[in-house]
């Protein structure tokens, strides 16, 4: 356990309204202190055993948060890795990650959820607690063991990608859930109306001639979600909105007090479904991007706090799985190392989000849907730290990723602001080069 | 005749032909034109000629068509190239080759012209990314058949001596259909006033945006139109049912004898087939003489061979200028 003194930079903890030039002070892994440069004019000599940074010009924020990373083990080691997905969770800014439940088997029981624990404990990167699986399989059918997986460490409840369809079996999920105040994490969308689709449905699917998802199936899913919330007192958390109709019903449950929350990714802020034009598969995600009406709704909900996470939705894939056919690609983007520059390309630099709301979607907004205490600078709280140079030009190079997997639109872009060292309980575990 | 024989041709300037979405009006009459030249040169593409001498053409069919196969085969060959038909299985995943390696695999023989048919809407721009050939879209899923929309464009050209101020309609499965797209972009950027008609479950309502008119109601726009387009019901691309049975949809929407009667006296009947007799339109249609259906069949193979010698003009300009 590290004792470490980072001096001098900008400090944002949303969670205690703080934004000023101040000094963190780690030690035994914890927080022990922040202190403002305003509080400390002669800047007190660095205490002995400690480690200094230098933190001048960088951005000093609690470590990231994301609630869903797709680590691909067991059973898609091809993809990633857990060793690798947190090293590539770390290049990212992230300290703590939910890991999803999507690996072959699914993590369905506890031994699997411990397992990922294990696993974790085994790569020593970031932290991570396992979201166990909804429905045995993720079929949607039968109640997985949700109790037995909570013992097994399992903070929340999601059958990632696949949809809880039938509305009986997930108002019982959220009763079951609820009674061990878990949230569940549901990816709302109609399998009808998605099967087979490719890219958002409008104009650009019919010009290209190809199947389209329309935002109606999200938007139906996320009304029945919220009447099943609001009928059970269950917690829902919706993964991954992309529609104007979505957001602005999570926005009204939200005032009507039900217990609803809701993420987006970068990637659905930055491009719009005119992205598919090159019918590069690196663009097809699920949900798929969206025009760009949705686009700024979605800029609307995160700025108002009705999307209080941005997620990354970490989807590695090996290489040679998206060098086919669109129609046969799998969707997904490898964008956990990318997210903090996207971010900042899509919502900072235009100006709409200030630096402390950024953070706090990725800090105290995650933290608060899966009921953990990180993602602050309190006293007393791990020392997991990401600092931030916001002026640092940099160029993607995928081939340079901590992720086993390239499969990412961003390869080659030049943007502004990066992570240059990401902290876990007071141990600088990633560094930018310099 | 070698291709510096040729006579100027128009502009052009495109290395790959993707689709008619973004040429030019200029770029579209260009094409026409040599079809045309090819018409009174070759009698109707019946001789052979030197322009493509020692380059050689790979037709790569990842679907079956046996009728677009052919008349690109006939083109290049007619123009004195060599020529190589791949046919796959329509997943190249089956064999655990990549689509990518496999075409790869082809250039690495000496091929110069990649013509590609594919059930995947964008593979032949896939290919275009990856390969130094040029690639001929020859249908790719649901997005465009630029030659297909190119010939019914020449057989209207032909038949009226124009395209600019004709009302063209387009019958049919327009959601999944190509030949729909393709048409739509030529005949829109050619001046033509173009109508899609059919089951509503089967035309996407942002297609105005492509600059068309929606009907659901053949019989009421029947008499304003010059020509008539009849699309093959894609029973193989249709994902469940998009309307009640095939005899509701021949009622509605298939082209008979009393439709013609109350159509324009020169109404052109067009179908790119292969035609669904009894469904798309009645025998008597199909063989009477309004239809120009047999003349799109001829009219295709002088649209390729255009197609095939502006491709290699271009690879030549961009090669310095060596024939």
């Amino acid at each position: 356990m590290s004792n470490l003194l980072i001096r001098g930079g900008r400090v944002i903890d949303p969670a205690n309204l703080l934004d000023d030039i101040a000094d963190v002070l780690i030690q035994n892994g914890r927080i022990a202190s922040v202190i403002r440069a305003a509080d400390n004019p002669s800047a007190s000599a660095v205490p002995e055993g400690f480690t200094t940074i230098d933190a001048r010009g960088l951005i000093v924020s609690p470590g990231f948060i994301d609630t869903h990373v797709s680590l691909r083990e067991p059973g898609f080691e091809e993809d990633e890795s857990t060793a690798s997905g947190t090293a590539a969770a770390l290049a990212g800014g992230f300290t703590t990650i939910a890991a999803q439940s999507d690996t072959s088997p699914v993590i369905d029981n506890r031994s699997a959820a411990e397992f990922i624990r294990l696993q974790a404990e085994r790569a020593g990167n970031c932290r991570v607690y396992p979201l166990g699986a909804v429905t045995k399989e993720s079929k949607g059918e039968e109640l997985a063991e949700i109790g037995q997986l909570v013992q097994g460490g399992a903070v929340g409840f999601s059958d990632a990608k696949r949809s809880v369809a039938n509305s009986e079996v997930m108002r019982r999920a959220l009763e079951y859930t609820g009674m061990f105040d878990r949230p569940i994490l549901h990816f709302a969308m109609v399998p009808e109306l998605s099967e087979g689709g490719i890219m958002h449905e409008g104009y650009q699917a019919t010009r290209l001639g190809l199947r389209g998802i329309p935002a109606a199936a999200q938007d139906i899913m996320t009304g029945r979600d919220i009447a099943l919330a609001e009928l059970t007192g269950g917690r829902i958390h919706l993964m991954c909105l992309t529609t104007s109709d979505s957001v602005q019903r999570v926005r009204t449950a939200q005032a009507a007090g039900i217990a609803v929350t809701a993420d987006v990714t970068p990637h659905h802020l930055l491009f719009t479904d005119e992205a598919l034009t090159s019918y590069d598969t690196m663009y097809k995600c699920n949900p798929p991007l969206r025009s760009s009406e949705h686009v700024q709704a979605l800029i609307a909900g995160l700025k108002d706090g009705t999307l209080s996470a941005i997620t990354a939705d970490h989807q590695p894939l090996a290489f040679e799985k998206k060098q086919v056919e669109l129609d046969v690609a799998p969707f997904g983007i490898c964008g956990i190392e990318t997210l903090l520059a996207v971010c900042i390309r899509a919502l900072i630099e235009p100006g709409h989000l200030t630096w402390p709301e950024l953070i706090a979607r990725l800090t105290t907004g995650p933290a608060a849907v899966l009921g953990l205490k990180h993602g602050t600078l309190t006293v007393g709280e791990p020392g997991d730290v990401t600092l931030i140079d916001p002026s640092e030009q940099w160029t993607v190079n995928a081939a340079a990723f901590r992720s086993k997997s390239r499969n990412t639109p961003f390869d080659g872009m030049t943007f502004t602001g990066r992570v240059v060292k990401t902290i876990v309980d007071g141990d600088v575990r990633y560094q930018t080069v310099r | 005749m070698e291709l510096n024989d040729l006579p100027l041709s128009g502009p052009w300037g495109e290395r790959h032909l993707l689709g008619l979405e973004s040429l030019s009006s200029e770029q579209l009459t260009t094409v026409l034109d040599l079809a045309e030249h090819y018409d009174h040169i070759t009698s109707g593409g019946t001789q052979r000629l030197d322009v493509l001498k020692g380059l050689v053409v790979a037709n790569l069919f990842f679907e079956n068509s046996t009728r677009t196969r052919t008349s690109f085969s006939l083109a290049a060959r007619r123009l004195g190239a060599d020529t190589v038909d791949f046919t796959a299985s329509s997943s190249s995943l089956s064999k655990g080759e990549t689509f990518i390696d496999t075409a790869l695999t082809i250039e690495a023989m000496g091929v110069d012209m990649v013509v590609c048919r594919h059930r995947t809407s964008g593979a032949p721009h896939l290919l275009a990314r990856h390969l130094k050939a040029s690639v001929l879209n020859a249908g790719d899923g649901t997005h465009e058949h630029p030659t297909q929309g190119l010939l019914d464009i020449y057989t209207i050209r032909k038949a009226r001596g124009r395209i600019s101020g004709l009302t063209v309609a387009l019958v049919g499965d327009i959601r999944h259909s190509r030949v729909a797209r393709s048409n739509i972009h030529g005949l829109v950027t050619l001046g033509a006033r173009v109508i899609v008609c059919g089951p509503a479950t089967l035309i996407p309502n942002d297609i105005t945006r492509m600059g068309v008119e929606i009907a659901h109601n053949l019989d009421d726009i029947l008499p304003e139109v010059d020509c008539v387009n009849l699309l093959r019901v894609q029973f193989e691309r249709q994902r469940g049912a998009f309307f009640p049975s095939i005899a509701e949809y021949a009622t509605l929407f298939g082209m008979n004898g009393d439709r013609i009667r109350r159509a324009k006296s020169d109404l052109l009947v067009l179908a790119p087939g292969p035609i669904n007799r009894g469904v798309e339109l009645t025998p008597d249609v199909a063989d009477g003489p309004h239809s120009a259906i047999l003349n799109q069949v001829s009219h295709g193979l002088l649209i390729r061979m255009a197609c095939l010698t502006l491709l290699t003009q271009e690879r030549r300009r961009n090669l310095g200028g060596q024939s």
